[in-house]
């Protein structure tokens, strides 16, 4: 009888597997076959999709060597992209440590309310500031200006990762200070050689959002970019997309891949701080 | 405290309050002559070098102008917010002096000594550290957030839209007119209710689904004698991992009504009549839903998953002790756990989607277009602002929209505050 027993266990168990397995199979295929489709997209010659077949029986490399020979501009939206992404990443660390730093160690007057505003500002979505972006920039002849958008991102980004820090902070204990102070390091000492050490995984968080959110941004970035020389990613290959008939959708596919590729990438590398930095910090706000 | 206030002859304090009244007068009083003449020359300097600018900005934002295509109503409104922000400002410090002179006349009511130089240019960097780091974020966001909300918000007073604008015209505060129409005018309120109600749906479906889903597959993934969970958890961050705009247009491909692979390829693969996608609004809005448990579940799997190996094992280990089978164990030990840690993820998922503008945007233009509404059929609010804004240069309007629309936003996220325990463990609250 306990054969028995041991047997339906051993059953159902294969069961419970088989179908967890059938499952997990189902779901890779949906998450896999757009991906594929879009390499297989980027390869195919020619412009139209129509004859496409997920895996080209010619492969072409022409959308690729467009991407590079100026047909599109291309090269140029991806600088763009990199340059704004990448300062806002710098920009943002710098002023939210500090300001995190701040509010999680020192009781000043006006901490409260700086709180309270911080707390409030990260509700409020920024796109609420759009129409004063879209009429103010065209007013004072911002339009088209990186550094405008720069800090415009940079300014959207302080309020909600000061708080993200400012709780994976709170969580670092006093006793680390003290002791440094002991030692007669001061305030800027103690920051950069004790906090930021130990603040690596929100910091890798907060580089991550800093460097793709503009990355993603769509509705920001049109407000403020007007010529195709200035546009950043998300502009140009939404240009290529909305063409009629799909007609540049294989380029398109081409630029998708040779960006989605090194952002995955920096994505599957930095995951694991992301789960300690936010359970930890973000939990605790 | 109460001692020396009762013992003491001297007032002080008082006299420093009151002489507070000019800038660095309570400094001058208390002796802290260096301090004082701080106050003095920044205080002083200031409103006697901005008088004609402040005056001109409140003017300007008061009146809005006066002769067309000389005032320029919309820039007479940025600087007259400059200005009250700039006064404001000074306010603040010439506050700050007068508390400073009313402490240090305090300490002296009580006998006690008021600080040196020396000793108040140490006090200084020491205090002073903090406002210092936060000063330069401050000042950007200041300029780039507070200042363009405010400026964007009193836009919705006014009657500033595309037949009303400066050069050739002035624009007038209104007050609450523009809300009125909203809510008053046919089209107008049918449109906001249409938009509303989908942008409410669409954040409920497409958020709970994610959620469910990404929280089931972790549960799922995090079986003991599941095999090659490396890889399959790689596999199912990839949609998280690829930036969501690249994605968004690829399906927009995959779903095009007359070159994608879905209407041309899987569904007739399937034998399933092929949907027209792009034009049919409750198509569209499916392929959106679809879409949006694709890019969003993975982080919350992730985030699940991170809890999920938190969980100490004695834990299971003592319910099976206590007979317990595996779905109880699942339902007394695994989702309470996992809900409460990610609680504060999964809201920020549900704000994330009400504002999710690149989804709607880029995959179909918010369209397809439906007759008498002056809105896409999938439209939610925020797509909906920024087409107001952008193409049919309705200002006022998308301004109150915002003004509504961020009223909700901030009413849910206070809310949801108020009950996390983010208040409760810190000295905020």
């Amino acid at each position: 009888m306990s054969l028995d027993k041991k047997r339906s266990i051993k059953q159902q168990r294969a069961i419970r597997l088989t179908l967890s397995y059938l499952v997990i199979g189902l779901v890779s295929l949906i998450i896999i076959y757009p991906l594929v489709w879009t390499v297989g997209a980027s390869l195919n010659p020619g412009n139209s999709l129509l004859s496409s077949s997920i895996i080209p029986k010619n492969m072409s490399f022409e959308h690729y060597q467009d991407l590079f020979n100026g047909k599109v501009d291309y090269l140029n939206w991806y600088y763009n992209s990199m340059k704004i992404s990448f300062s806002t990443m710098v920009l943002t660390l710098i002023f939210v440590s500090f300001t995190a730093y701040s509010f999680s160690r020192f009781r000043f007057v006006g901490r409260n309310n700086g709180l309270m505003l911080f707390l409030l500002l990260q509700m409020i979505p920024q796109f609420s500031a759009l129409i004063a972006i879209f009429v103010l920039s065209q007013m004072l002849g911002l339009v088209n200006s990186h550094l405008a958008l720069i800090l415009i991102y940079v300014g959207g980004m302080i309020p909600m990762n000061t708080y993200l820090m400012k709780g994976f902070i709170d969580a670092i204990p006093r006793d680390l200070d003290e002791s440094a102070r002991m030692d007669g390091a001061g305030h800027f000492r103690i920051f950069i050689e004790i906090i930021l050490p130990l603040s690596k995984p929100i910091i890798a968080v907060i580089a991550l959002f800093s460097f793709t959110g503009p990355l993603g941004d769509f509705i920001l970035s049109t407000t403020i970019l007007r010529t195709p020389d200035q546009f950043t990613l998300p502009i140009g290959l939404y240009n290529l997309v909305a063409q009629k008939m799909g007609a540049s959708y294989t380029t398109y596919a081409a630029g998708a891949v040779l960006i989605a590729v090194p952002v995955a990438l920096l994505y599957l590398w930095l995951q694991k701080f992301f789960v300690s930095g936010l359970t930890a910090g973000g939990t605790k706000g | 405290m109460q001692q020396t206030s009762i013992s003491t002859k001297t007032n002080h304090a008082l006299v420093a309050l009151i002489l507070g009244i000019f800038p660095g007068g309570g400094q001058y009083y208390n002796k802290q002559i260096l301090k004082g003449l701080i106050f003095s020359v920044f205080l002083i300097s200031f409103f006697s070098a901005s008088k004609d600018l402040i005056t001109h900005g409140l003017w300007g934002l008061i009146t809005l102008g006066e002769k067309p295509r000389v005032d320029n109503s919309i820039f007479l409104l940025a600087e007259g917010i400059i200005t009250v922000l700039l006064v404001l400002f000074a306010l603040l410090i010439w506050y700050i002096a007068i508390v400073d002179g009313y402490k240090n006349g305090k300490r002296r009511d009580e006998g006690k000594e008021v600080n040196s130089v020396r000793k108040q240019y140490k006090n200084l960097l020491d205090s002073g550290f903090p406002y210092l780091m936060i000063t330069p974020g401050f000042i950007i966001l200041v300029f780039v957030v507070v200042f363009p909300i405010i400026f964007g918000f009193s836009i919705a007073f006014t009657n500033y839209n595309l037949y009303n604008a400066p050069p050739a015209k002035l624009v007038d505060w209104v007050g609450f007119k523009t809300f009125v129409n909203i809510f008053s005018l046919k089209l107008w309120r049918n449109t906001f209710l249409d938009v509303l109600q989908w942008t409410v749906v669409w954040t409920v479906i497409a958020t709970t689904l994610q959620c469910t889903v990404g929280v089931l597959l972790a549960i799922l993934v995090n079986q003991k004698d599941l095999k090659f969970k490396p890889i399959i958890r790689t596999i199912f961050i990839l949609p998280w991992a690829v930036p969501g705009f690249v994605t968004i247009l690829v399906f927009a491909g995959m779903f095009n009504d007359s070159f994608g692979v879905i209407n041309n390829s899987i569904l007739p693969f399937f034998g399933i009549e092929p949907k027209a996608w792009l034009t049919d609004p409750f198509w569209t809005k499916t392929a959106l839903i679809m879409m949006q448990t694709w890019l969003g579940f993975p982080f919350v799997f992730a985030m699940t998953t991170g809890v999920l190996q938190a969980i100490p094992d004695d834990l299971y280990e003592a319910a099976t002790m206590d007979g317990a089978g595996s779905y109880t164990k699942l339902k007394t030990i695994t989702l309470p756990l996992v809900l409460y840690s990610i609680a504060p993820i999964i809201i920020t998922q549900y704000t994330f989607n009400f504002n999710n503008f690149n989804i709607i945007y880029l995959f179909n233009n918010g369209g397809p277009a439906v007759p008498g509404s002056n809105a896409g059929g999938t439209d939610i609010l925020v797509s909906w602002i920024y087409k107001l804004t952008m193409s049919s240069s309705q200002y006022a309007i998308a301004s109150a929209i915002t003004i509504l629309l961020s009223i909700f936003v901030v009413g849910i996220a206070l809310w949801q505050f108020r009950k996390s325990s983010s208040f409760k463990n810190d000295e905020m609250a």
